[in-house]
């Protein structure tokens, strides 16, 4: 959790803004330290956390969280985070011999023309699920994480079909539930002659869709050692507020967190 | 000083130089040609190139995947695959090698030999030390305090230092080269799967297939029981994405299979992820036409760098460049278990191939801005127009 992001956003595990989807982007940069803010926010909020980390290890994020202060292992075993690993999985996949029941979370990547339901399935089981179990544990809202969303174009499904699992994933966590939902996505560079299924088109669907839209890019001056990019917040409008707040920021990446200051004003400049 | 190494030699013949032993962490794997990070402790091996291990931060981290671009004719790309290859051989890595257009074993047999430290005497010492005898001509007169020392060990057989230097004008000798367990895979030799639906197109099915079958068998994810010493397995694929394995990535602009290749890799980093092996994938990125594919590929792996070779493009008669073979860009470093990874000082790189290293160096030097560069402090100034002069010295007016 980085204590200057949550200054910026209005936001603290004890009080945030229910059914909202956050998206966080990128482009020729890399925003997964915002996927790890918004773990470490929620686990410490106590919110039931259901994270699809398709492209890096358990480890990995274990590792990270612990150096900002919550255990993934823990909240695992308490029942509090429900993890997808998509790499441990998916060479099981795609080298067994016999296909097994369609709806199979990773399934996909079988028949990738086939949709996402088998994802969506595994999605709705693990937000719907209350302690049955346990000594009547109860979690606050449940929490969608998604690392990221824009390898599944990679993998072949097309566009529409990501944009459809992203729409019942906020019908069910955002409006069902009052829920959150925060997806990453990672773009490629605008480029004038690009085809229709691309992962522009994939972040312009989903900006439509969210509450929230945080962007990250490398600074336009080009390449510096000291400030690792630049950061642009953009809220939609909801309730009394009738205009869009847009602002940018400055960011630079540390071992135990992010630093976020105003452009211009980093220590290397001033 | 000299008590104590007298007492060790007539006690112990271990052929440690004090008795200070280092407690290691019993966690800790210790893999000969590996050691850990200083960065996040993570286990790296050395790709063999030196210059290369510190641009990419300190080694190849096991576990995670370098894609090589290839430069346009595949020369100084094809040395860093050799490189690494020739590296595993030296430290006792198992080797695992797939290519579609030349066989393995002929890229097995043009690794470069590495440059042995010891130049006289060959002999590996008996690691027993012998008392001075005064009728032995051998007996040390003036250096005698290092009479029971062991004598310098020149074999390679079980080399604990990380990263060699080689020699490319000569080739590996057989024998070492044999005694490296290399698993080979050739496209052209292998059977097409012709059975089911394979997600994947026959090739890379049945690469991820022989592949997954090598760490199985072999125990690199920890399956077997561990009587065996653990050992890490290097992958080296060479020009996947080229038409020989059967993807029309390279060829068409929107191909057929165009997902093949980013699932394969996906998949394959799964693998590597789940076991002690490392892998480098040489890519034909210029053949690409889709710019959007090479950056979804990138994305897919862990550390990618670029080479661009001079030869045959206008760059080579450039003056700027005239010491130099070609550029390497670095496009994508991992950030693995941490937050930050390191980051470079200066991406203008250049490459050079010298017969006993292959030098990567920066180009120019960036501009000195940075947080601890010293600046003229503007005190003197402020002294002299306000009174108070113990505000932040750096938005005085």
């Amino acid at each position: 959790m980085f204590p200057e992001l949550n200054s910026i956003l209005n936001s603290t595990p004890d009080s945030f803004k229910s059914s909202d989807f956050i998206l966080a982007s990128d482009r020729r940069a890399d925003a997964s330290f915002l996927i790890h803010h918004y773990l470490s926010f929620y686990l410490r909020a106590g919110c039931k956390v259901c994270f699809l980390g398709l492209v890096q290890s358990f480890s990995h994020y274990s590792a990270v969280g612990q150096r900002l202060g919550v255990s993934l292992a823990q909240a695992r075993e308490k029942g509090q985070l429900v993890f997808l690993e998509g790499l441990k999985d998916s060479f099981g996949v795609l080298l067994q011999d016999t296909s097994q029941q369609e709806t199979q979370p990773l399934s996909f990547l079988r028949s990738p023309g086939a949709g996402l339901e088998g994802l969506f399935r595994f999605v709705e089981r693990s937000v719907r699920q209350s302690g049955d179990g346990d000594a009547g544990e109860s979690w606050g809202p449940p929490v969608l994480l998604i690392d990221d969303l824009s390898v599944l174009l990679s993998l072949g499904v097309s566009v529409g079909a990501i944009l459809d699992f992203t729409l019942y994933c906020q019908a069910t966590v955002c409006s069902e539930l009052q829920g959150n939902m925060v997806i990453l996505v990672r773009c490629e560079e605008e480029d004038a002659d690009d085809d229709e299924e691309g992962s522009n088109l994939l972040q312009r669907g989903l900006v439509h869709q969210c509450n929230l839209a945080l962007h990250i890019e490398g600074l336009p001056t080009g390449y510096c050692r000291d400030i690792h990019g630049q950061m642009e917040v953009w809220w939609r409008p909801r309730g009394e507020t009738i205009y869009n707040q847009r602002k940018i920021f400055h960011f630079k990446v540390h071992d135990k967190g992010a630093s976020f200051f105003a452009r211009g004003t980093s220590s290397a400049v001033l | 000083m000299a008590a104590p190494m007298r007492g060790m030699a007539g006690s112990s013949n271990t052929g440690n130089t004090t008795s200070f032993q280092k407690k290691t962490h019993s966690k800790l794997v210790s893999i000969p040609g590996t050691r850990p990070s200083v960065q996040n402790g993570q286990l790296l091996v050395s790709s063999g190139v030196s210059s290369l291990d510190y641009v990419i931060g300190g080694g190849l981290a096991v576990g995670t995947l370098l894609l090589v671009e290839e430069d346009r004719f595949d020369s100084y790309s094809r040395m860093l695959l050799k490189y690494f290859l020739a590296e595993g051989v030296v430290c006792g890595h198992e080797l695992f090698l797939a290519s579609a257009r030349d066989h393995p074993d002929e890229i097995m047999q043009e690794l470069p030999s590495p440059i042995v430290d010891d130049v006289a005497g060959i002999k590996m010492s008996e690691g027993q030390s012998q008392p001075s005898d005064p009728e032995n001509p051998d007996t040390m007169k003036i250096a005698w305090r290092y009479q029971n020392q062991p004598r310098v060990q020149t074999a390679l057989v079980s080399s604990m230092r990380f990263g060699h230097y080689y020699d490319v004008s000569k080739t590996m000798e057989p024998e070492l080269q044999q005694a490296a367990k290399c698993h080979r895979f050739y496209q052209l030799q292998e059977t097409p799967v012709t059975k089911g639906s394979s997600p994947l197109p026959s090739p890379y099915q049945a690469l991820l297939k022989s592949i997954q079958t090598v760490i199985r068998k072999e125990g690199f994810d920890g399956s077997t029981p561990q009587s065996k010493v653990r050992n890490v397995l290097r992958l080296g694929l060479h020009s996947l994405g080229s038409v020989l394995w059967g993807d029309d990535v390279c060829c068409n602009d929107n191909p057929a299979h165009c997902h093949a290749l980013s699932t394969f890799l996906y998949a394959l980093r799964g693998l590597l992820r789940s076991s002690l092996s490392v892998a480098i994938v040489t890519v034909p990125s210029h053949l690409i036409q889709n710019r959007a594919v090479m950056g979804r590929i990138i994305r897919l792996s862990d550390t990618a760098i670029a080479l661009e070779s001079f030869r045959g493009s206008e760059k080579e008669t450039n003056p700027l460049y005239k010491d130099y073979h070609g550029l390497l860009h670095v496009h994508q470093l991992p950030r693995l278990n941490c937050l930050s990874c390191e980051v470079p000082d200066t991406k203008d790189l250049a490459f050079k191939l010298k017969r006993k290293q292959f030098t990567i160096e920066r180009l120019h030097l960036p501009p000195d801005l940075s947080e601890t560069v010293s600046r003229v402090s503007k005190t003197e100034l402020a002294a002299g127009c306000g009174s108070t002069a113990t505000g932040n010295k750096h938005l005085d007016f």
